[in-house]
């Protein structure tokens, strides 16, 4: 690895860093598609990653792990869709109370084991030939295989939503559930399903981040935000799952600047302020994206946010 | 082919549909002819299987049968096509007709459902881009992909809500066709409307409904508008046009090539003379730049050229206090959000235009609420009720009682009777002719085309935000109106 150029490292290790991105985001997209907002994304991945922190160090076994911590994410999920769905809660203020409980939470259980270790974990997986390819071989294609799984998942996302007979009707539900329902589908079941879906994604975001990126468990330091800033990529990515690849990335960069910048001694930015980097750029993104007529609400489900409730007399 | 036999159906307070029977033959046009609340809608929702009846049963093709939701209904050949449509306008035509269709494969291909637009298109001359988006569609395009959705499901016996609200008179001459080649190519049609020339023009046979019950069936042929108009309201009522009696004054309302954007409309460069003692109609098709138009003139958006001069005062770019103080009152299309504050009492409402002091005198405010509700006959429980609660007529009559109570100069009134039954219609018009009778002078800005030529005295006719014609109301003809309003006259 010596001979590679920080620069390659950096690309290498801003993949890494945006994969946990793609997969909450990814949830995110499912989720707003059906048209319920999640704010609880966050909760969700840090309840992700302190159950796949448990599974893993208990079984040994990091695949064990990893779908614990989606399963852990789809349960969380599951009492938002409760919330948002049956009982028609503000989805805002319900996403928030369950970011905040999953926050709450993951800290609980996470309280004996502050500071440990991970034990086992995923190695990289040089696919052959690829890897060899100067420049984006080692960048693209000697990665863990829950990289490679993040690809699959944009892939079949994407082709879910525009290619069959379910990813139309979900696309119906978002954008006009009293269409959905008139033509016979249940709404209700769509988005519970969605939704679901959506906090297993986030809670595999939180697994990857334990996995690869902190393996050591510390309340505050886990997951640092980016549930936020995957929700911030639905947006940017107008709700489109191949987009949310390219965001994720453009989003690893920003995060790994600053270990980069140090690691070649450019001291001129002081290093908080790149740390700070990622999140003013959600900022930036989301004001230029709202500022612009044309881009603001491009591609946003007209029905999200808002609960179905049948009209009848 | 498909038969009501003594339905009954309540609601919470309403007796909705009365020992109601009807049936409709294959190749039979039949109109069901009410007012709103007459129980129409009950009545063809229960045909379609979204409500099922107390009491009563359906029949299709003499067979009695239970129907459990539209879905259902649609699987035995009854198709509805709402006056809402129920259409995603994000999808394409072919998308919106995939949708909930289990015929199609998990994965989605659209070029059989395609070929089947165009074909069904062909045959009842009902064409339509199947991939073109429904946002880009025009409303009666739209239209039509709802009749062909119904028909692609296989639908025997068609049900159109009030199909002719949204069209131009081109366009509802086109639906008509259609109409008569579904009736003539063995399909049953049952027509709903409340508009009595049209349900002359096209059914074979018509059953009206007053108050939840049947109050007559009858073939075309052997009945008249005069008729149904009666047994439709139940007593005589008089909808002929109105004109100024008295010769028009001095001009009130000036506007000088008034170019202005507000949500989704737009208006450039129209010039529009209302004189006192005046009604003047804008004609056109909803979306055409009439809310623009309204809202100038009304300094609800600030026009970016152009002067409005309302009783000889210049309130160009004045903003709305100008414009009202000036003698303006405006009575928007959307009563419960931009007339009316939906949560707030009728007092309050009725307050929203007043110079207040800082503190509310709520006695008094009541005390006159009171009075506009005695004046105006408007059914509520009291004067503290919020006009959410009120029905579509009472909401229309305190939004009045409010404007009115101004004594306005210049009144515009957008689409005021629309969606009314035809005692609160006849209400809301002659308090229109009593103030041009007064000598004020009336903006009067419908899609109803019928409305615009009973009362104005002149008319303009409006296209994608231009004026583009102007005629006398005694007289104007429906064709080269309707010709203006789809924009092929210059």
């Amino acid at each position: 690895m010596t001979q590679e150029s920080v620069l390659v490292l950096t690309l290498a290790a801003a993949i890494g860093t945006g994969t946990p991105l793609i997969f909450a985001a990814i949830g995110g997209v499912i989720s707003e598609r059906a048209g319920v907002i999640n704010l609880g994304m966050e909760g969700m991945m840090l309840i992700g990653a302190v159950t796949t922190f448990l599974v893993d160090n208990k079984t040994g076994s990091p695949v064990a792990g990893f779908i614990a911590g989606g399963v852990a994410g789809a349960l969380l999920a599951l009492i938002h869709a409760t919330l948002a769905i049956s009982l028609r809660a503000n989805q805002i203020v319900c996403g928030l109370a369950l970011t905040i409980f999953g926050t709450g939470l993951a800290s609980f259980i996470g309280k004996p084991i502050e500071g440990q270790g991970l034990t086992k974990s995923f190695g990289s997986l040089h696919i052959p030939a690829l890897s060899s390819i100067p420049g984006v071989g080692p960048i693209l294609f000697k990665q863990d295989v829950l990289v490679y799984l993040s690809w699959f998942v944009a892939l079949i996302a994407s082709l879910y939503l525009n290619r069959t007979r379910t990813g139309l009707s979900l696309r119906a539900v978002g954008e006009n559930p009293a269409t959905a329902d008139a033509m016979g589908l249940s709404v209700v079941r769509m988005r519970y399903a969605h939704v679901v879906a959506g906090g297993l994604l986030a809670g595999f975001g939180g697994s990857y981040v334990i996995l690869r990126i902190v393996p050591a468990w510390s309340q505050a330091g886990t997951t640092n935000g980016i549930g936020w800033i995957a929700l911030a990529l639905v947006v940017f990515a107008s709700w489109r799952p191949l987009r949310v690849i390219l965001g994720a990335y453009l989003f690893g960069v920003a995060l790994q600047a600053n270990f980069a910048l140090q690691a070649k001694g450019i001291t001129v930015i002081p290093a908080e302020f790149l740390a700070m980097l990622p999140y003013l750029l959600t900022v930036v993104i989301l004001v230029v994206l709202t500022a612009n007529r044309r881009t603001r609400g491009a591609g946003a489900p007209a029905a999200l946010g808002l609960p179905f409730v049948r009209d009848e007399r | 082919m498909i038969a009501a036999r003594h339905i009954s159906k309540s609601f919470p307070g309403v007796l909705a549909n009365q020992d109601v029977s009807f049936d409709v033959a294959p190749g039979e046009v039949h109109s069901l002819l009410g007012e709103n609340g007459a129980g129409k809608s009950t009545l063809a929702a229960i045909l379609t299987g979204l409500y099922q009846p107390d009491a009563g049963h359906v029949e299709i093709d003499g067979v009695r049968v239970s129907l459990k939701s539209p879905r259902h209904g649609l699987a035995l050949g009854i198709g509805m096509v709402h006056q809402h449509f129920r259409l995603v306008s994000q999808f394409t035509v072919a998308e919106n007709i995939s949708l909930g269709d289990r015929k199609q494969n998990w994965i989605l291909s659209t070029k059989k459902v395609e070929e089947a637009v165009r074909e069904i298109g062909e045959r009842y001359g009902l064409p339509v881009d199947p991939r073109a988006r429904i946002n880009e569609l025009t409303v009666g395009e739209q239209q039509r992909v709802e009749i062909i959705k119904t028909l692609y499901r296989g639908a025997q016996v068609l049900l159109l809500d009030e199909p002719t609200s949204v069209l131009t008179p081109q366009e509802v001459t086109t639906l008509f066709d259609s109409v008569r080649t579904l009736a003539s190519e063995g399909k049953s049609v049952i027509f709903i409307s409340h508009k009595l020339g049209e349900v002359m023009d096209i059914s074979d046979r018509v059953t009206v409904m007053r108050d939840g019950k049947v109050v007559g069936n009858t073939s075309v042929t052997d009945t008249s508008r005069e008729a149904l108009a009666r047994m439709m309201v139940g007593r005589d009522v008089d909808l002929s046009a109105i004109r100024a009696t008295k010769p028009t004054g001095t001009p009130l309302l000036e506007v000088r090539g008034l170019t202005a954007k507000s949500a989704r409309s737009q208006v450039s460069d129209a010039s529009i003379v209302v004189k006192a003692g005046e009604i003047v109609g804008i004609a056109g098709v909803s979306g055409n730049g009439q809310r623009a138009l309204a809202e100038g003139i009304a300094g609800l958006t600030p026009p970016v050229g152009g002067h409005i001069t309302i009783c000889g005062i210049d309130v160009t770019g004045k903003g709305s206090v100008a414009a009202r103080k000036a003698g303006l009152s405006y009575v928007p299309e959307d009563r419960n959000g931009t007339g009316l504050a939906p949560s707030l009492s009728i007092s309050e409402n009725m307050l929203l235009t007043e110079d207040l002091p800082f503190l509310v005198n709520h006695k008094s405010a009541v005390a006159k609420a009171e009075e506009a509700i005695g004046a105006y006959s408007i059914k509520t429980p009291g004067a503290s009720t919020p006009t959410r609660m009120l029905s579509g007529g009472n909401v229309q009559k305190v939004l009045l009682a409010r404007e009115l109570g101004h004594d306005p100069q210049v009144l515009i009134v957008a689409s005021p009777t629309w969606g009314l039954d035809v005692g609160a219609v006849e209400f809301v018009r002659s308090k229109l002719n009593e103030l041009r009778n007064q000598g004020r002078a009336i903006l009067l800005i419908s899609e109803d085309l019928d409305e615009v030529r009973a009362l104005s005295d002149r008319i303009y006719v409006i296209f994608e935000g231009k004026i583009v014609m102007e005629c006398a109301g005694e007289g104007a003809d429906v064709t080269t109106l309707g010709l203006a309003m789809a924009g092929a006259s210059a």
